[in-house]
Parts: structure tokens; sequence; C-alpha cells
């Protein structure tokens, strides 16, 4: 049953400069918590009181509905690069009790396991200046991108089947990638508790070329170098100096995450009536954890997500070979920084008031970011905590942070996903035209590669809010910490 | 074909609106295809014709987009438009079909604009009202 939101004003206290609360009000089981300035609070609160996002939900009122939901923990938290999504708001974190809690389709979204890669090069940003028009024609050639572009692996249902329980393991097996990649990505590239089962034949059918290509839209392979370092102790866990070429790859589980998403959006919504859960957006439809319905979406998802390391694994081998191509670098000479996931939910221990409480975490647009000394990360980071890849915009920066120990007790080990953006795709392409775009960046040094102009247009980087401001505000809250940035090169567009 | 998008941050929101029920189904589907597709440049040769169920019209309209989402995927297929709508009350709510029409999707040929991941129910609405028949709805893309 959708429960109408009565238009009322929201309050949005104050607790640090960069910690925001929307206290507990009418239906709210727990707080909003937001990581923002106050200027971004100032936006927010703007777009709510005049509707400024087109007649669709704010995003405080997102975090506020989300707040509403059966069994959520602690609170409905918000990272730096809040913006309006559907049901929860992009950079949304929802915890919920394993045992009271529900699932929910949009605490996930449809790409699932939407996430980044990087990988280190030995080599320096005077080793790839000279070539890297040559090596952005190289990646364009060899990494399948755009809408409707398949890769070279074509799987039967058997295989799919498998896939979706091994994930990164799959293509290593096969070839593409090293035993290594395994331990330097979240979850060792594959979810436990993935059942092909309760994932539909019309996902399937839509996957079996898929694997091994980019997608479009925000989706994307950088050459970037690392241009600072803020954190050396961290750095050097890490394995990375200032000028080193890094390569980061963004994308996600493409049309199997999409149709999961889609197949369980509608039992989700019957699932909502038949346990009677008072949902306050019709997009924020949910089962109980507990339920078939619930269960049967986890282990879908779970599916998603394995799929998802399969694809980054897979776009990872063809980028080492086509680097071995255009340079003097073996493949094996490329070795994985970490993998990241942003589009999950997860099963995860938390220590809640001083008690280790199993909830599932949400995070929409968001990026676990475990803290130094959890079991989940790899040994060589266990000391200062768990990579966080942060993408900026085509011609930005994107950033290199670590996960804290505040971070642990404030938000379940939780950090920003990316810049977030801050124009709507129609306003941007209003506005800029590919082609100059292409341009400009190429005046700063940056190449860029896409099968679609409008594209380049819709991801102009002056349609994200500043990368710098959002990753300041989880710095100065403590919950995340800076390591690196680093400044893109090469830039193959989905 | 009256559609038109509305402003979203993340997303992009359509409105399809038709003197009928059918003809809103097809705007619908035309202002998704037209996100994807340079539609000037898809000939016909194919067609497709596919049913959904869904609880209400809202639910349904959703549903017959996401579906058109799968067949594009599915068949490989550059598709320009949805024809021949059919709507009929079931005993669980609304029984859609209708045809999808275009041509093998060819990369040199078709240009692509947007890859839309989904329709979803955010922002979804139906109304009728003054002989006008009016769905709203956010896609992911």
């Amino acid at each position: 049953m959708v429960t109408p939101v009565k238009e009322s004003a929201i309050e949005v206290r104050r607790i640090t400069d960069y910690t925001w609360e929307i206290p507990r009000t009418g239906d709210m089981r727990v707080p909003g918590r937001l990581y923002a300035d106050k200027e971004t609070v100032r936006e927010l609160l703007m777009d709510y009181e005049e509707k400024r996002v087109g007649g669709f939900t704010p995003a405080l009122r997102q975090v506020a509905n989300v707040a509403c939901l059966p069994g959520i923990v602690k609170a409905s938290l918000a990272m730096a690069d809040i913006h309006p999504g559907y049901g929860f708001c992009i950079g949304g974190v929802g915890a919920f009790d394993i045992e009271d809690g529900v699932i929910s389709v949009a605490g996930v979204g449809f790409d699932i396991n939407c996430g980044v890669r990087v990988l280190k090069t030995p080599l320096t940003k005077e080793d790839i200046e000279p070539i890297k028009e040559t090596l952005a024609n190289q990646l364009f050639r060899d990494v399948p991108s755009g809408v409707g572009s398949t890769g070279e692996i074509r799987l039967k249902e058997a295989e799919i089947d498998e896939l979706l329980v091994k994930g990164s393991r799959f293509v290593i097996e096969r070839g593409y990638g090293l035993d290594e990649d395994l331990e330097y990505t979240e979850e060792n590239g594959a979810v436990k508790d993935a059942r092909p089962e309760n994932v539909s034949h019309h996902a399937k059918e839509r996957q079996f070329k898929q694997v091994g290509t980019l997608g479009s839209g925000n989706h994307y392979l950088e050459v970037q170098w690392v241009e600072e370092i803020f954190d050396e102790p961290a750095a050097r866990a890490y394995g990375i100096e200032r000028g080193q070429v890094l390569i980061a790859i963004h994308c996600g589980s493409r049309a199997l995450g999409h149709q999961i998403g889609t197949d369980y959006l509608k039992i989700l919504e019957e699932a909502s009536r038949k346990y009677g859960i008072p949902i306050r957006d019709r997009e924020l439809v949910c089962a109980p954890i507990n339920s078939e319905e619930g269960r049967k979406y986890l282990t879908a998802v779970n599916c998603g997500i394995n799929c998802a390391f399969a694809n980054r694994q897979a776009i990872s081998h063809l980028t080492r070979m086509a680097f071995a191509r255009v340079t003097a670098t073996r493949p094996e000479e490329i070795r994985l920084l970490y993998d990241v996931a942003h589009n999950t939910c997860k099963i995860e221990d938390h220590d809640i008031n001083g008690e280790v409480k199993r909830v599932l975490v949400h995070r929409k647009g968001a990026t676990r970011a475990f803290g130094p000394g959890r079991k989940e990360i790899p040994a060589a980071y266990r000391g200062v905590g768990q990579p966080l890849l942060v993408g900026g915009t085509m011609g930005t920066v994107s950033y290199i942070l670590r996960g804290t120990e505040k971070g642990m007790e404030d938000c379940f080990g939780s950090a920003v996903h990316g810049a977030g953006r801050a124009m709507s795709r129609v306003q941007a392409k209003r506005r800029w035209r590919g082609t100059d775009i292409i341009l400009e960046l190429k005046e700063k040094g940056i190449i860029i590669r896409s099968r679609s102009k409008a594209g380049v247009a819709e991801e102009a980087p002056g349609a994200y809010k500043d990368v710098d401001r959002v990753v300041e505000i989880m710095h100065n809250a403590g919950v995340n910490r800076k390591v690196a940035r680093v400044r893109p090169l090469v830039c193959i567009k989905g | 074909m009256p559609y038109s998008y509305l402003e979203h941050i993340s997303d992009v929101g359509i409105r399809a609106e038709a003197e009928t029920l059918d003809g809103a189904f097809e705007s619908g589907a035309e202002a998704m295809l037209n996100l994807i597709f340079d539609l000037s440049a898809i000939a016909v040769s194919e067609d497709i014709t596919f049913g959904v169920e869904a609880g209400d019209l809202a639910l349904t309209f959703v549903e017959a987009l996401n579906e058109i989402l799968f067949i594009i995927d599915r068949h490989s297929l550059a598709l320009k438009g949805l024809r021949s709508v059919k709507i009929k009350q079931t005993d669980g709510g609304h029984l859609f079909t209708g045809t999808v029409f275009g041509e093998p999707f060819d990369p040199e040929k078709h240009t692509v604009k947007t890859e839309v991941k989904a329709a979803t129910y955010s922002g979804l609405s139906y109304k009728e009202s003054e002989g006008k028949h009016v769905f709203e709805c956010v896609l992911d893309v």
C-alpha cells in the first residue's frame, strides 16, 4: 500500500560542519543523516522547497522515506554525492535488521554492482604522453563499448549459470586474468549464495553476448596518472606513487542486472501488498528479507553482483592486452589495485551500540568502505583500510580514498561513489555539444573516444558536482580519508 | 506523436499522451525509443508481437516498456515504434498486446544515443481527463 506523502516542511539540523541530521518525525523509525557541507544542505533544501526536481521526489524526502521502512537500523544515510534517484536517493545507504528488516529493489538500483576497478601499471605519465592517441585508438578498438555492443565471450545458458555463481573466477579460468586478481576484488570476485535459478531466462538471454562490454551512459575506461599523494603510508600499502599510470574501469552487470531489477520490482510490488508493508513511494516496494520473495531477490542480486565482477574482469584482460600491444608492458605487469561495487545489498556484521549485529546493507550509488582490521579486505591493505575508487568526470580528477574506523562506527563502512550529477541529461545536452567537449578536453591533454557524441554531452564535466568538494566533505567528516588524486589522460566513454 | 521529456537530475522522465489509451502506450514507447536511437535512421523490416500483464494501467505501461528493452537486447534490433496496441481487462488487472517494429541493429548505420536500463515505478502515473490519456514515468538511464 502506498501511503500518500504529506508535503510538509523538512528540517535539517547541523551536527558538525560536515554531518547533518533530519530529525525523526512522523512515521520515521530512525533519523536521516547526511554527509554534506552548508552549501550542499542549502541546495538540497531549495530543491525540496521549490520542487526543482521536476515534480519528482526530492533527495531529502527520499532519505526520510527510507527511514520509514521496517527494520531499518541506526539511520537512513546519504553520502556527500547525494542527488535524487528513484526510491532511494543516489548516495543512499540503508541497513536493515536481518530478522525483521526488508529488502528493496530501489536500494540496489537496476545496474547491479555497477562499480570501479583500478589497475596499476609500471608506466609513468611521461611514458604515455607521446603515445596516448595510439593507446586511445587501441583501447577503443579492443574494449567493446556503447549501446548494443557485444563481447567476444559467447555463453550458453548453463555457462551463464556457472558465471553467475563463480563471478570473476569464471573468466579467469578461461584465461582472462591472473589468479591474484581475485585477492584484490571485493568479495574475492564472487559473493556467496548466488542462485541462478532465481534469475529469469529473460535476464540470462540478455547476458549471453555482453560479457566483457563496457556499456554506455556514465560508464568508462580511463587511463590516469597519479597527480598527488595525500597519505604516504596508505599509498605505499596500495603500491601507488606520484606520476604512476593507473587504469580505471567503471561498468556494471549490464542488461542481466537491469532485467533482474525489472523482474523483481514487479515481484516485490506484489510482496509489499501481500505483507502489508507501508511504503511512501511506489518505487520503494520491498519484501521482508526473511520472506520467500525477499530471499529470492537477494540471491538474484548476488548473481548480478557476480556477473558485474566477471564483466570488469574480462575488460581488465582486454585492457592489459591493449596496453601490451602499444607499450613495452607485459600483461602480468599490470596489477589490480582493487575493485569496488556501487549498487549492492549485502549481509554484513556491524557493531551497533556495542553489540555485533547482522544487517543487510543497501548501498545505492554508494561504495563499501571498510576500515582497518576488517577480515573482508586484502591482507596487504588491512593495516590502512580498504581502498575506495571515486570517479570524477571525463575532464576532472578522480580520487583514491581509504575506509576508516569512524566510517565503520558512523555509516556501516560506506563511501561516496562519484561526483554525483548536478544537472539533468536533458539540460546537459541543451547546453553542450559532444564535439565541442571532445575538442576542449583535447586542449587540456585528455583524449576522448566515444561512439556517442550525445553521450559525451550528457556526461560533460559541468553536468556533475565538483568531485573535490564531495571528497573534501567525506574526508573532513572523517568517514573516508584521501590517499591520492589522479588525473585522466585517455577516456573511452561507453 | 505527443510526448515530452521531464527534467530529472539523474535519469529522464517521460510524459506520453494521446486521445486513446492505445495511442498513449504507443507515444510512451516512441518517447523511450527516441532516447535510445536516432529513429529517422531506422527502416522497418521486422516486427515482433508481445504481451504483458500487470495489476493496473500504470504498471502495465512500465511492463510494456521494459519488455521492449528486452526485445532490443535479445533480438539485436533497432526499434522505431509500437503499433497495434490492445488492452484487455482481466481478473488480475490488464493484459497488453502490441507489436514493435524496426530492423536488425547495425552499429554502422544506427546512431545510438543513450542506453535505457529500465522503466521504473518512480514518478509513475496514469491519468485520464478531458479525453486525454497521460502516462508519466522515470527511465533509469
